[in-house]
């Protein structure tokens, strides 16, 4: 009641108001709307754009092979079925693989974030002799690309030995390859799959906890331990959370420390990439079909296999989105 | 160095914590990269061949870099290629991710699902998957077929291209450009973590700002000149590095599938390190230089 009283007493109609101000008003209002219909076809269109190969593949999964190389077909499967994912599980293996890839993952993924933790909490709040020194080293561990080391790297696991120790003792250098040890050893010396990248955001997070705080632990009587695992580590959960979900999912999906350092454990990742050459051989020799497998039905395959990989990251994406995106947005990465 | 009368008392049990804090790193740094950094190093310069016993290098000076760039038929177009499209790359990222972070920064109806979708190629679009995506051939096998049935060049960039270089304006930078809108798809799907970056910044710029600003008579645009650039320019630095670093890394590029092949599959460890690093130093190069140009330009708001 009383709105529209008010309104009623100051009401002019839109032309009037129009009228007063010189056609300013309705250029502003046209130029706004206008702005905001072309907003929305851009950000539909963008949208659409990195959506679109997901819709499609899960189409095109479900599709029998004669839909596939039927024009009238587009995007609703006429033979509707799920061989495709029952060919994709076989050939993935993808209950063990998954319980492997899950483990895996994980586990490097904990190992991983708790290590970096220490090393960015300890360039963040102490200072020591050559920090600036090993910072730098840091910094070149996320500028160089691990392919450049990887050669060495390669060979190095082959003879493992540190210092000549173990050759002493058994005669000769440890073979490592083919386990997965090598990696998680990496893993604990923070030399992983983007393991500087996590260091960086750590230490830029620790370096914004005021320094009042950390003083009033060590006056109450906090030890050094006692601080970081009391005061420190229960306010950097949001920015911990994130490089955790971050390297889970980049473990994931890795394929090259996985070829290169896991050896031959069974991956979701690695077993995606064999996955045609497995219909292939299949199809020639189970279902003695001697011209194997066509590129559309290799196609279909590739593409329901994909989505048996990526299907639980993006559940974990919809649950945890808020975990990935704002702690990430408010960790406030400068130079 | 003696850093005793420096570091004492107090000071020296937190100089020791924070050695020890970073220990899991100096050990890591020095086990598995300065050796194998070295080795590499090393490798390049010298014929290794590989022997039940061990590894044998036998030191032969720059011979596998000269075959990297006078014997190799395919290394040389590969990098110029693969750096050619880096550079380009890159900018088309950069000039993605900042307008699309400004739109999101704007507040309309369903923003966080539209956030959420322009986050999700960070997730799903990481490691293999982007590899085994560059494979469809169906795709492309459709795509050549519908153009071939319909005359060619249908698309839109398609018939605009043909006036455009009928009509004889310089054609070379015109490529550039169709190419960077060919490939749209790899740009948007590059730029989550940029787009994201880009945000946190502009949402540090206060409202107050543009406020004052428009009451002085600024138009839109100049006060995205004015205030927005400068104020986010550390961030582009720091976005320019990121975008070049992930480029070097992606698992479909050419020149890193080369030097694996050369390793997993040849056994010549010597010549695929020397590509590795020229690859490397080039990279690091352009690092560099870029970013000093970026930082002097670089706006410091506190």
């Amino acid at each position: 009641m009383t709105k529209t009283a008010v309104n009623k007493k100051s009401e002019k109609t839109f032309w009037e108001r129009n009228r007063d101000s010189g056609g300013y008003l309705l250029k502003k209002k046209v130029s706004d709307i206008a702005y905001r219909i072309i907003r929305v076809f851009l950000l539909f269109g963008m949208c659409f754009l990195i959506l679109q190969p997901i819709l499609n593949k899960i189409s095109i999964s479900f599709m029998a092979e004669e839909d596939l190389y039927n024009a009238m077909v587009i995007a609703v499967p006429e033979h509707f079925t799920t061989d495709n994912y029952q060919l994709a599980a076989q050939f993935m293996d993808y209950g063990k693989t998954f319980l492997n890839t899950l483990l895996v993952s994980l586990s490097i993924a904990v190992l991983q974030i708790a290590v970096c933790t220490l090393v960015g909490y300890g360039f963040a709040r102490f200072e020591f002799p050559l920090k600036k020194f090993w910072f730098a080293c840091v910094v070149l561990m996320i500028i160089i690309p691990p392919q450049t080391l990887s050669t060495s790297l390669y060979l190095h696991f082959q003879y493992f030995d540190i210092l000549g120790i173990i050759k002493l003792l058994t005669g000769s250098a440890l073979n490592l390859r083919g386990s997965a040890l090598p990696y998680y050893l990496m893993s604990m010396g923070c030399m992983g799959l983007k393991n500087g990248l996590y260091i960086f955001m750590i230490r830029q997070f620790f370096r914004n906890i005021p320094k009042e705080l950390e003083e009033a632990a060590y006056v109450d009587g906090c030890g050094t331990l006692k601080t970081f695992f009391r005061i420190m580590l229960p306010d950097a959960a949001p920015i911990l959370t994130s490089c955790f979900l971050f390297s889970f999912v980049w473990q994931w999906t890795d394929g090259f420390y996985s070829k290169t350092f896991m050896g031959n454990v069974s991956l979701l990742a690695r077993q995606l990439q064999m996955i045609a050459d497995r219909l292939d051989h299949y199809i020639v020799f189970t279902l003695h079909d001697a011209t194997g497998a066509s590129v559309g039905y290799t196609n279909a395959i590739v593409a329901t296999g994909t989505l048996m990989v990526i299907v639980p990251l993006i559940v974990l994406y919809l649950f945890a989105q808020k975990g990935f995106v704002e702690s990430l947005s408010s960790s406030g990465i400068k130079m | 160095m003696n850093y005793g009368k420096k570091y004492t008392g107090l000071l020296k049990r937190k100089a020791i914590a924070g050695y020890l804090f970073i220990l899991p790193f100096i050990l890591g740094f020095l086990i598995f990269m300065v050796r194998p950094f070295f080795q590499s190093l090393y490798m390049s310069f010298s014929n290794v061949e590989v022997s039940p016993q061990g590894i044998n290098s036998v030191f032969a000076g720059l011979v596998n870099y000269k075959r990297a760039f006078t014997v190799d038929t395919e290394f040389n177009r590969m990098l110029t290629e693969q750096l050619g499209k880096m550079v380009v790359n890159s900018f088309a990222i950069m000039v993605f991710s900042f307008f699309v972070a400004l739109i999101l920064n704007q507040k309309f109806k369903g923003r966080a699902l539209v956030r959420a979708v322009f986050f999700l190629p960070v997730i799903i679009s990481s490691g293999v998957i982007l590899g085994v995506e560059y494979d469809n051939a169906l795709l492309s096998g459709l795509q050549s077929t519908i153009e071939n049935s319909t005359g060619g060049g249908t698309s839109i960039t398609g018939a605009i291209e043909n006036i455009l270089t009928t009509a004889g304006i310089g054609t070379k930078a015109f490529e550039i450009v169709f190419e960077v809108v060919d490939g749209i798809y790899d740009v948007a799907i590059a730029s989550g973590i940029q787009i994201i970056i880009f945000l946190s910044g502009l949402q540090t710029i206060s409202d107050s700002m543009y406020e004052a600003a428009d009451i002085e008579g600024c138009t839109k645009w100049e006060s995205m000149c004015k205030i927005t650039f400068p104020m986010i320019s550390s961030l582009l630095l720091v976005n320019w590095i990121y975008t070049i670093v992930d480029f070097c890394m992606r698992s479909d590029n050419e020149v890193m599938e080369k030097i694996s092949d050369t390793m997993i599959v040849k056994l010549d460890y010597g010549f695929a390190s020397a590509m590795a690093w020229v690859y490397f130093a080039i990279v690091i190069v352009i690092i560099g230089v870029s970013s000093l140009i970026i930082s002097k330009g670089v706006y410091y708001y506190d």
